[in-house]
């Protein structure tokens, strides 16, 4: 799939078609990496496992990141694990996705205010393509988070400069969420995890 | 295989000087990483080994990837109701019991005393709580050995009593249901016949899974003699809970320090025998689990039995929570094993101190102990057979 990728000059019937049946395959079994870090894991056990059953869309646990195609963050992100969660996400292959599963790797969460070993939110150091709120999320609540992905895996392109478009995600009683494209959560790349004591630190040598 | 050395905080591993294997060719000791993204861990634990070939020398915990600031949330919290959530968050699949113990310590700081019904409805509940939390470390057990079939049928069960909670609390893993002097709010009208019809089903199901679990040949054979916990070292570890008595100790403070209604109760409190192998290996641990869901299940159809229809179960819930200056120890026995609230009070509305004596961290400890000599194979089967939860760990 890599090698397809934003090769093509510009779009005609037959890449609209290939890439359309490309996307269905590609949705159709999604490959998570199997890793809890707190609660959430519970809920995300509880989805894969016999009432909500993740199987049916083709969604299975894989240990190694290199097999897996998209990463749930599920659960509170510490400063010490924020490193770890980068590199994972680097070893993956890609096309990859992020599901930020669960308040507190969505943004703090309950730890926003006073946890000072607590990343607040996991979007600073990985991209992420979909957010899951909840604290823990209901397994009815991932699995929605999954057909969010798979609409945003079905709008994307092959053709050149046309990124991944972005998702409008109909949901009743709100306004219209906008799905961030790939190009715009470029921020990751250039963003660095914020520990509060080597500020001071640096803030002491510049005085 | 990672090299550990450039993140390792720690003092240097003296690796033993290369052994010349007689065939020409020279063996070492090599330190790899286990975790913390590894599926058996049972969250972000990692363990550094020192192994010989395929026999573990040395294995060090590291922990602290979880670490959430518990006692840091406590102190801002101005209000000791809202340090209940963050208790919920501790032990994350034995949130009742969490609760449970903090009620109960803040109740004995303040002296006050709640009704029958609420007492009633507490016991249900943690008991609950314990067989999904035992349900949950045997699923989770046997899928790191490598069964996965008992997994998906102890999550049906452990579904069924989500349901009861959920009907209760509105929540399915984090309740925010047992308060300080009472309950969230009463349990449903149909509270009764729900556990009454859960207890009925859930019987055979024990039978069920001892046939697929407990007695497989495969299984018996990946857990028995394996990381064998004597008991005197556990006791000088300080190890609680069904480890302990895994080991052949039998102490539970339900029996022996009653806290709640449980001197009411008629049950057993069980030990490990060594059927398979050794006292205190690895399949004890997890036999204790499994029988102690009988045992929970005694004492909830006595507690549904004699349960009183009649009281408010918010009757002695305080306005404002605002305890005497002193200081309490209090500890109740989680699925896990003791578990301690020190809370310090100066006499305002937030909090002092709550320092947790958490089961996780002090079982943990042990590893080191144990997985000496086992190999890096049976490695799964020791720490899945403590039954660990990080959050607890590292709060």
């Amino acid at each position: 799939m890599g090698l397809l990728d934003k090769k093509f000059q510009d779009s005609n019937i037959i890449i609209v078609s290939l890439e359309k049946a490309l996307n269905w395959a590609r949705k159709s079994s999604i490959w998570y990496m199997q890793f809890g870090l707190a609660c959430c894991a519970i809920e995300m056990m509880a989805t894969a496992a016999s009432r909500y059953d993740f199987d049916r869309f083709g969604i299975i646990p894989r240990s190694s990141p290199r097999q897996a195609d998209v990463m749930i963050v599920a659960g509170t992100v510490t400063l010490k694990m924020a490193t770890r969660i980068k590199r994972l996400y680097e070893q993956m292959a890609e096309p990859r996705y992020v599901i930020s599963m669960g308040s507190c790797s969505n943004c703090g969460g309950p730890y926003w205010e006073h946890g000072y070993h607590v990343l607040k939110g996991v979007d600073r150091v990985v991209p992420v393509d979909v957010y899951v709120p909840g604290c823990p999320p209901r397994p009815e609540a991932l699995l929605q988070g999954f057909l969010h992905l798979h609409d945003k895996i079905m709008n994307e392109s092959l053709v050149e400069g046309t990124g991944s478009k972005p998702v409008v995600i109909h949901d009743k009683g709100g306004d219209d969420i906008q799905v961030k494209s790939a190009e715009e959560t470029d921020e990751h790349k250039t963003a660095r995890i914020e520990f509060p004591q080597q500020d001071v630190a640096r803030k002491k040598e510049g005085a | 295989m990672t090299n550990v050395k450039e993140n390792r905080p720690g003092p240097e591993v003296t690796l033993s000087p290369p052994v010349d294997a007689g065939n020409g060719l020279k063996t070492q000791e090599m330190v790899i990483s286990m975790g913390p993204q590894h599926p058996s861990t049972h969250g972000v634990l990692r363990m550094e080994l020192t192994l010989n070939g395929e026999i573990v020398t040395r294995a060090i915990p590291h922990i602290g990837y979880l670490h959430r600031c518990f006692e840091k949330h406590s102190e801002a919290m101005n209000d000791y109701a809202k340090v209940i959530p963050y208790v919920d968050r501790m032990d994350y699949v034995a949130a009742m019991n969490n609760e449970l113990g903090y009620a109960i310590a803040m109740e004995r700081l303040m002296d006050i005393r709640v009704n029958d019904r609420v007492e009633y409805i507490r016991v249900i509940m943690s008991e609950l709580q314990r067989i999904a939390s035992h349900l949950l470390a045997v699923g989770t057990f046997g899928l790191d050995i490598g069964a996965f079939t008992p997994f998906l049928y102890c999550f049906i069960e452990r579904e069924k009593i989500l349901d009861i909670f959920e009907k209760a609390s509105g929540a399915r893993l984090l309740y925010n249901y047992i308060w300080i002097g009472g309950l969230m709010n009463d349990v449903p009208a149909d509270f009764k016949t729900d556990t009454a019809a859960f207890v009925k089903s859930f019987r055979p199901k024990i039978k069920e899974l001892n046939d697929l679990l407990s007695h497989n040949k495969i299984f018996i054979d990946r857990t028995a003699n394996v990381g064998v916990l004597p008991e005197k070292v556990a006791i000088n570890y300080g190890v609680s809970g069904p480890s302990l008595r895994g080991s052949g100790v039998e102490w539970d403070l339900r029996k022996d320090d009653p806290y709640s209604i449980y001197d009411r109760f008629e049950f057993d409190v069980i030990v490990g025998q060594g059927e398979m192998g050794t006292v205190g290996d690895c399949w004890d641990r997890y036999i204790v689990r499994v029988w102690e869901m009988e045992e929970s299940l005694k004492i909830i159809e006595q507690a549904l039995d004699q349960m009183p229809d009649e009281g408010d179960v918010q009757e002695a819930v305080p306005k404002k929570i605002r305890p005497p200056a002193g200081e309490i120890y209090c500890r109740t026995e989680t699925p896990r094993g003791e578990l301690g609230y020190y809370i310090i009070s100066d006499k305002s509305t937030t909090p002092f101190r709550v320092k947790a004596r958490a089961p996780s961290f002090v079982n943990l400890s042990v590893l080191p102990a144990i997985s000496i000599g086992a190999m890096v194979a049976d490695m799964v089967a020791i720490i899945g057979s403590i039954d660990i939860v990080l959050g607890e760990v590292d709060r």
